[in-house]
């Protein structure tokens, strides 16, 4: 190859880099960053004291409550069965382990709306439980239960999905020694494996936490909708564009943005320690 | 007394044998070296002396007591890992304590015994470090302070001085034969390093095929090998193949008496065990040779020469000071000769040489 072709070629590449970096901005511009603007933009449209009203309105804090009151509950269901099931994976061989493994990924690729319906049918007024459970009073579909029904089961593998890649980089071996060490298997567990997965768990439970605020499709049919009960942020924010109140619909979406812009910041800190924790 | 008594032992992994009736005694205050090339069973029978991996068959005996079934946790043995395995999110000094903190022994007791631990592995000063913030042979340092602390009467190391450098290796390597002596500790080690093996050990277990093919004490392994697999690994050897007819072996022209019965057989001759002279030696047999190559790497200077006869190759150590010009012919005098019959599936450790990860079949 001459010098002349070589540097053709050099100016060919720089010209594709810049075309490509061009068509990404665009196209992350217009999907990402401009609806997230507008978001933003509409919520402060009437100033700053509109939006404190908007999302200080009293229905608005009932949701607000609701939803803070589903993460408190999911959260901390989903992380002990998370570390449970990625440990279980990624330390033991056993019948039934991919069938687990498939199982785990399954509210990922299932619609939230079906989610949500299944949990219809199972614990509806009509659903297989749902007279013995009316006999008893205890009130599941469009109530507390159903609402951290669905959200469990949509949140279900995150934390899982978090930790077993580093349990799998990480390998048995620091386990293994705090064995010949003679610590007890829950001594193990406590003072080396959690430790040893610690970002990993905090990242999962922030993404964990940030779905169970954000999630739509499976609370919305679980819920009823009944204002001031059962309707949560995503919600509220939906009844609120309904009834053509734009304004206070993106300011209370917009607590829901910041939410994710720090999901995303949380991502970018963790990460680091978690690849050196490998 | 002994301190390990190993009884027929075999452990499989799915359809591979790793350990096929071993039976081994180790006794108390001795360091021995389990050797062998990867895949031969060593690392898979110091696993089950630690209880990580229980046997399928036979007994394991700890000064007397049966541990086969025991747990891990109750059998006080300390075992350093390949990887040194510390704790990266606890110091060096917690690292340490931690066979005591487990133990829940009262604090003064665990810094007591800590401080001891460090004067020992001589990192005084460092206690509050983190793993990441050592060096590869500190860590190495630290992962054997930590297997001591609970005063194991045998201490287990897999291959402890594989992931470090040559230099560390070595001064690690002496550190660790002085320490055991005065300790006392029983100590088994894991290596596939020959070399290794024999500066530190007292006696060495040659492993093959899941199988021991020779132990004893570095200078009988070495000197008087039982089996072709063992003079071949104990590498820095000639193998010649020949023919045993009527008690006698014959290659490249010569014949060395043998009482092994006819059929082929082969020589194994150290790259050391080779004399070279001008003229040939009137009682011992001697081979016709051409050089064809001088080379020499530091320190060592070896010649590869070729039997007129046959055209053989050998290779011959040659002391420092030696010159030898390409292409001159003289006499290869070999000093001692190992024959062996070839049984077959004897010669065949090569085929074990591919590593196998324990992993894939826990």
């Amino acid at each position: 190859m001459t010098r002349h072709d070589a540097r053709k070629l050099s100016k060919e590449r720089r010209f594709g880099r810049v075309v490509l970096c061009a068509v990404a901005l665009a196209w992350l511009s217009l999907i990402v960053i401009v609806p997230l603007a507008a978001v933003l933009g509409e919520a402060f449209q009437d100033g700053a004291g509109a939006w404190w009203r908007a999302i200080t309105d009293s229905e608005a804090l009932v949701a607000l409550r609701l939803s803070l009151k589903v993460a408190v509950l999911t959260v901390p269901l989903n992380t002990v069965f998370g570390i449970a099931a990625a440990w279980l994976i990624a330390r033991f061989r056993f019948p039934g382990r991919s069938l687990l493994m498939t199982l785990l990924d399954l509210p990922l690729s299932v619609s939230p709306v079906v989610s949500g319906l299944v949990f219809v049918l199972l614990f509806g007024a009509h659903g297989w439980f749902g007279p013995w459970l009316a006999d008893r009073d205890i009130q599941v579909i469009f109530a507390l239960p159903g609402i951290v029904l669905a959200t469990t089961f949509i949140t279900l593998p995150m934390v899982a999905r978090e930790i077993l890649p580093l349990l799998e980089a990480q390998g048995d071996e620091q386990e293994l020694a705090a064995l010949t060490l003679g610590a007890s298997p829950w001594q193990m567990f406590w003072r080396v494996s959690l430790p040893g997965m610690r970002w990993a768990v905090l990242y999962g439970v922030i993404l964990t936490t940030a779905r169970a605020l954000g999630e739509f499709g499976a609370v919305s049919v679980v819920s009823g909708h009944i204002r001031g009960e059962t309707t949560t942020l995503p919600l509220h924010v939906e009844i609120l564009h309904g009834e053509f109140h734009f304004q206070a619909a993106f300011a209370v979406a917009s607590i829901l943005t910041l939410v994710g812009v720090f999901t995303l910041v949380a991502r970018r800190i963790l990460q680091a320690r978690i690849d050196a924790a490998e | 007394m002994m301190s390990i008594e190993i009884r027929n032992v075999t452990k499989r992994f799915g359809a591979f044998t790793a350990l096929d009736n071993v039976s081994l005694d180790v006794p108390t205050g001795q360091l021995v070296a389990l050797l062998g090339p990867s895949g031969s069973g060593k690392t898979t029978l110091l696993r089950a002396i630690a209880g990580l991996d229980p046997p399928d068959q036979g007994e394991i005996r700890d000064h007397g007591a049966d541990v086969t079934r025991l747990g891990t946790r109750d059998r006080n043995v300390g075992f350093v890992f390949q990887h040194f395995a510390l704790f990266p999110h606890l110091s060096v000094f917690e690292n340490i304590a931690f066979a005591l903190r487990v133990r829940k022994r009262p604090a003064a007791e665990v810094h007591e015994r800590v401080r001891e631990l460090v004067a020992l592995i001589q990192l005084e000063g460092l206690e509050h470090r983190r793993p990441a913030e050592l060096s590869g042979g500190q860590r190495q340092r630290v992962a054997l302070a930590r297997a001591l602390a609970a005063k194991p009467r045998v201490l287990l190391l897999d291959e402890p001085f594989s992931a470090l450098d040559a230099r560390v290796r070595h001064g690690l390597r002496r550190w660790l034969r002085k320490l055991h002596d005065e300790l006392g500790t029983t100590c088994v080690f894991v290596t596939h390093d020959q070399e290794e093996a024999f500066e530190l050990a007292d006696s060495v277990v040659i492993f093959h095929a899941g199988r021991v093919a020779q132990l004893g004490s570095p200078a009988e392994v070495f000197q008087v090998p039982q089996s072709a697999f063992v003079a071949d690994f104990l590498g820095g050897t000639n193998k010649l193949a020949g023919q045993v007819t009527q008690g006698q072996f014959h290659v490249a022209g010569q014949t060395w008496p043998q009482r092994l019965p006819n059929g082929p057989a082969t020589a194994f001759l150290r790259h050391g065990d080779v004399e070279l002279a001008a003229e040939p030696p009137l009682h011992r047999p001697s081979l016709a040779v051409r050089v064809t190559r001088v080379r020499s790497n530091g320190p060592r200077t070896q010649a590869e020469l070729r039997t007129l006869q046959e055209n053989l190759l050998l290779v011959a150590e040659l002391s420092p000071d030696r010159s030898l010009a390409v292409g001159s012919e003289l006499w290869a005098v070999p000093r001692k000769l190992h024959v062996f019959a070839d049984a077959p599936g004897e010669l065949r450790h090569g085929d074990t040489q591919e590593p196998v990860t324990w992993g894939e079949f826990i």
